[in-house]
């Protein structure tokens, strides 16, 4: 998963809270593709309609501020999402995302010079995010190694089950 | 170079003889706190590695958010919790007693130096202790309980130095609604927020508490304060022995990546207005406004000094009929506290709403929900669009001194006027 190219399908402005992705009087059920049906009811109750499997969402910074309630993560990858690009993201949504298996990309500018339908690729090791549809490019940090590793086998639970064997073996 | 205090703990965590900001380290958890509303997100996980419990007595379960269910759906969750405890003998299993971030510090369960963890955002609470504590996701807990151990990015701490007496009414949710409004929802993200100053020696344990639970609202790792002979009494009452707590605070020459200077003497009482903490204004800029539901208690400020700074204010008046006033302590010992001194009878009289010890209307789960067009002000922590039901109501964030003073009249009211 080096790079990906995908559609933006939804944007976002600053200060997405938790309680915007998964608002606790709307819950009823912990299963992805329930909170998925209520992520963003309060701000943009089209979004699970709009956002399609493999589609981008940008937004502005802070994003996922709030409560660490990892529906919030689970809600808007469920909803379709392959990949958040922000401005800047709060930590515990950004360890989150990881954890579950979604890619976070902090990437300073990217609210300002991207629009929803626009054909983005990413390229994660170069860290560079080409905008296809304005011919534009943008610049990020590339992630971290061992977050990048915990996206491709799928978020961190694969790995605590790996060290757990690692630690049995050590003490046999 | 020396270290400051959160750089201390993590070192001694990880093993390591000295940490630096930016730095990863993998560091040994002292106490995992799990809630009801997102430890079910996990459990079926855990269950699949088949594997004990890393140290069940480091480990606590705590049914505070529908605490008691409102929902069927709550009440299932809840089940989960209750068989995850039978089914891995966690013997610190706090059931509808009250909120995990007041059980957690008067129960004596942190010390200054250790790790503390939740699966809550306002585990950062406990750094009003001198504990370096923090909010995980429930993977990131799954983790932890298997291993006993998280990786953390060793933060960058900006010192919030706080001078000046407080003046009359004004609290510490002041002082910290101040700081967010100065720093903004993400003026600390990664960061630490260290508060010293004579301010802080000066205020008592609880205050300190208070101050440290809204550092995530900075979009901080961590808030905390530096231990001392109030923090080792708050402690020694919660019984813990005195050689057991150790004593440690940042070096001198310790290195900060920010200093933000706060002079309380002349700080007005702030008031958070929607949608968002760092939104505090003076109140004077907001008095007269409209309200139909005043909230105190909560994480931030259900404790016990709390409630006397309220109930001062409220002694002999009644609450308006159209008004609710919500009393909502963050423990039980509280509860049984404010029986024996008197305040829950000038409550009762006022025409206060007497509510259990749970996170209640603050996360929007139950006991307080608001409708369009709604006002509430609130001693809690957030106020979020549509955190507290529907997203065209509006949430005022205050000191217990500025609810109880809005709650008698009905609108935003100073409470140096009372």
């Amino acid at each position: 998963m080096n790079t990906y190219r995908g559609k933006v399908l939804s944007k976002f402005g600053d200060n997405i809270s938790t309680d915007d992705m998964t608002s606790a009087k709307y819950i009823t059920s912990h299963e992805p593709k329930e909170v998925a049906k209520i992520c963003m009811r309060d701000i943009d109750p089209e979004f699970p309609a709009k956002m399609a499997p493999g589609g981008i969402l940008v937004a502005g910074k802070n994003f996922g501020c709030g409560s660490s309630r990892e529906t919030a993560t689970i809600a808007v990858k469920a909803a379709g999402t392959q990949v958040v690009i922000a401005e800047s993201f709060a930590r515990i949504f950004y360890r989150n995302g990881f954890n579950i298996g979604l890619p976070c990309v902090e990437c300073p500018g990217i609210h300002d010079a991207t629009d929803v339908g626009d054909e983005i690729e990413i390229q994660y090791s170069e860290g560079k995010i080409i905008n296809h549809t304005k011919g534009t490019a943008l610049e990020f940090v590339p992630i971290p190694e061992s977050l990048f590793h915990q996206i491709e086998v799928g978020g961190l639970f694969p790995l605590i089950r790996e060290k757990l064997e690692k630690r049995s073996k050590n003490t046999n | 170079m020396g270290m400051t205090i959160t750089e201390k703990i993590l070192a001694k965590a990880s093993g390591n003889e000295k940490v630096v900001p930016g730095q990863i380290v993998v560091a040994k958890v002292d106490l995992a706190m799990i809630h009801d509303a997102l430890g079910p997100l996990f459990y079926p996980n855990f269950r699949k590695l088949e594997t004990p419990v890393w140290d069940p007595n480091k480990v606590f379960i705590v049914v505070d958010h529908a605490a008691p269910a409102s929902t069927l759906s709550q009440a299932e969750w809840l089940s989960h919790n209750y068989d995850f405890v039978r089914d891995y003998k966690i013997p610190n299993f706090i059931n509808n007693q009250g909120v995990a971030h007041q059980i957690i510090p008067e129960g004596g369960h942190i010390l200054p130096g250790q790790i503390a963890v939740g699966t809550d955002s306002h585990t950062c609470t406990y750094g009003g202790l001198g504990a370096f504590s923090t909010g995980i996701g429930s993977t990131e807990m799954c983790n932890v309980l298997a291993l006993g151990e998280l990786w953390f990015r060793v933060p960058e701490t900006i010192k919030v130095v706080i001078t000046g007496k407080l003046p009359r009414r004004v609290m510490a949710k002041d002082i910290i609604l101040k700081l967010l409004s100065m720093i903004g929802v993400d003026g600390a993200t990664y960061k630490t927020l260290e508060f010293c100053g004579e301010t802080v020696d000066e205020m008592s344990v609880d205050s300190r508490l208070t101050l440290c639970n809204m550092a995530i609202e900075a979009g901080a790792k961590n808030g905390i304060c530096t231990p001392d002979e109030k923090t080792v009494k708050y402690l020694m009452d919660a019984g813990v022995k005195r050689e057991d707590i150790e004593m440690l605070k940042s070096d001198d020459d310790a290195a900060y990546c920010q200093e933000i200077h706060i002079d309380v003497t002349d700080l007005e009482p702030h008031v958070a207005i929607p949608h968002s903490p760092a939104n505090a204004v003076p109140v004077t800029e907001v008095e007269g406004t409209p309200l139909n539901q005043v909230l105190i208690g909560t994480c931030t400020n259900g404790r016990v000094e709390d409630f006397i700074a309220a109930a001062e204010i409220i002694k002999g008046h009644k609450i308006p009929n159209m008004m609710r006033c919500l009393i909502m302590p963050a423990s039980n010992k509280i509860y049984a506290e404010l029986a024996r001194n008197g305040c829950m009878e000038i409550f009762a009289e006022a025409g206060c709403v007497l509510l259990n010890a749970t996170c209640g209307a603050c996360g929007g789960f139950h006991e307080g929900l608001l409708f369009k067009g709604e006002a509430c002000l609130g001693t809690h922590n957030r106020n979020f669009k549509g955190r507290m039901g529907s997203p065209e109501a509006k949430i005022y964030l205050a000191s217990p001194a500025t609810a109880a003073a809005s709650a008698i009249t009905g609108v935003i009211t100073d409470p140096r006027k009372i």
